[in-house]
């Protein structure tokens, strides 16, 4: 495995993702980026037509009896975004240092396959 | 019968019994509400089997193949990650990925869809994103048509030997858009036009969520490129034990 141009490679496509994402974000200054699914919404009134009205609610709206505050909802998301970047580290921190460990034995002890580490 | 079996009927019992009592069809990116009850039962009930077979590959490998756990734990965590990322786009609005197309090149389309639907009634139920009534449908489009395209493409790619790296990206990038193609087509289907019908609709609807996702199927992509690249690095073992890499050829 070469790690030296994977390491750029990884850099450069991190680097790619962010150029994507933030550019827009300048590029269309007042823009209000909002939600393409609200836009879905808006889009069916406009195909069809007739206003629709949704025949069921969230059933966190109905609970909260309003609409999830824009905070809360954000912390939500965070939740969720935690939950999975919590999961991934703890994963890739156990398989990088596995991999450095079962490099060190294999270089104490060349021969052994590495199922015997 | 094994406790794992009792796990499974019960499982697809309150999965139908969910269908029957709220006539659910969950497209992830279709509102809560905003398809006709026939149509939320009928995604739901298509959604069915690729579940059931997910669940019993999740079943089999949790018996069979424990290493690989967590490679299933990472994959989950990744769709986790990316369907609550919401990014900005070229078009001023913004829109999340889906983060199935890794899933479906390592484990396949059916134990994607369980991951999917996982990160689905999340949404649907804390985020009021999505929603219950319409988890059938957004299921469908997210977690099973989506990474179906991601795996046929991936399958297809590999045999043709083109570089890995760029057939990962396509096959992510594929799997995403289609996402929302799938969307749109539900959409047309449960709302048409009246004057100008079915395709009009679609059309319309395409009109919102495609030039939107572009941009986001491209960082999806290269995304998952990225996440392979580090586990080529350091879990050669389990990719090959999931058939990912091929046995004994050194990287």
């Amino acid at each position: 495995m070469k790690t030296k141009s994977n390491k750029g490679l990884v850099i450069a496509l991190i680097l790619a993702c962010l150029l994507i994402a933030l550019v827009p974000l300048f590029a269309l200054k007042g823009a209000e980026f909002g939600g393409s699914d609200d836009a879905g919404g808006e889009m069916v009134s406009e195909v069809t037509q007739q206003d629709y009205e949704p025949w069921f609610t969230p059933v966190l709206e109905t609970l909260l009896g309003g609409e999830l505050p824009g905070e809360v909802e954000s912390l939500m998301f965070c939740l969720q975004t935690g939950i999975g970047v919590g999961i991934i580290a703890f994963v890739m921190g156990r398989l990088v240092e596995r991999k450095k460990w079962q490099d060190k034995l294999k270089s104490e002890n060349p021969t052994a396959k590495p199922s015997e580490i | 019968m094994t406790k794992k079996q009792k796990k499974l009927i019960v499982f697809i019992t309150s999965l139908c019994g969910m269908f029957a009592i709220v006539p659910a069809a969950n497209a992830m990116h279709i509102m809560e509400g905003f398809l006709p009850v026939s149509y939320c039962v009928i995604w739901g009930l298509i959604c069915v089997p690729f579940l059931v077979i997910g669940f019993m590959h999740v079943d089999k490998q949790v018996k069979e193949n424990r290493q690989t756990m967590m490679l299933l734990a990472l994959t989950g965590a990744f769709v986790f990650v990316l369907s609550s990322l919401k990014i900005p786009s070229v078009t001023g609005s913004c829109s999340h990925m889906t983060g199935t197309g890794l899933g479906a090149i390592l484990f396949g389309p059916c134990v994607t869809s369980i991951l999917g639907l996982i990160v689905l009634i999340f949404q649907a139920i804390l985020l009021a994103h999505g929603g219950v009534t319409t988890l059938g449908a957004n299921c469908f489009s997210m977690a099973i048509a989506g990474p179906l395209v991601s795996f046929v493409l991936y399958q297809l790619l590999s045999k043709t030997g083109v570089n890995r790296k760029v057939n990962v990206f396509v096959a992510a990038f594929a799997g995403d858009l289609f996402t929302y193609c799938v969307t749109s087509v539900q959409l047309a289907m449960a709302h048409p036009s009246p004057t100008g019908g079915f395709g009009y609709a679609l059309i319309k609807y395409l009109g919102v969520f495609a030039p939107t996702q572009i941009p986001l199927a491209v960082i999806e992509g290269l995304l998952t490129v990225v996440i392979v690249i580090g586990l080529e690095t350091y879990a050669q073992d389990e990719l090959k034990k999931v058939g990912f890499l091929k046995k004994g050829v050194q990287n």
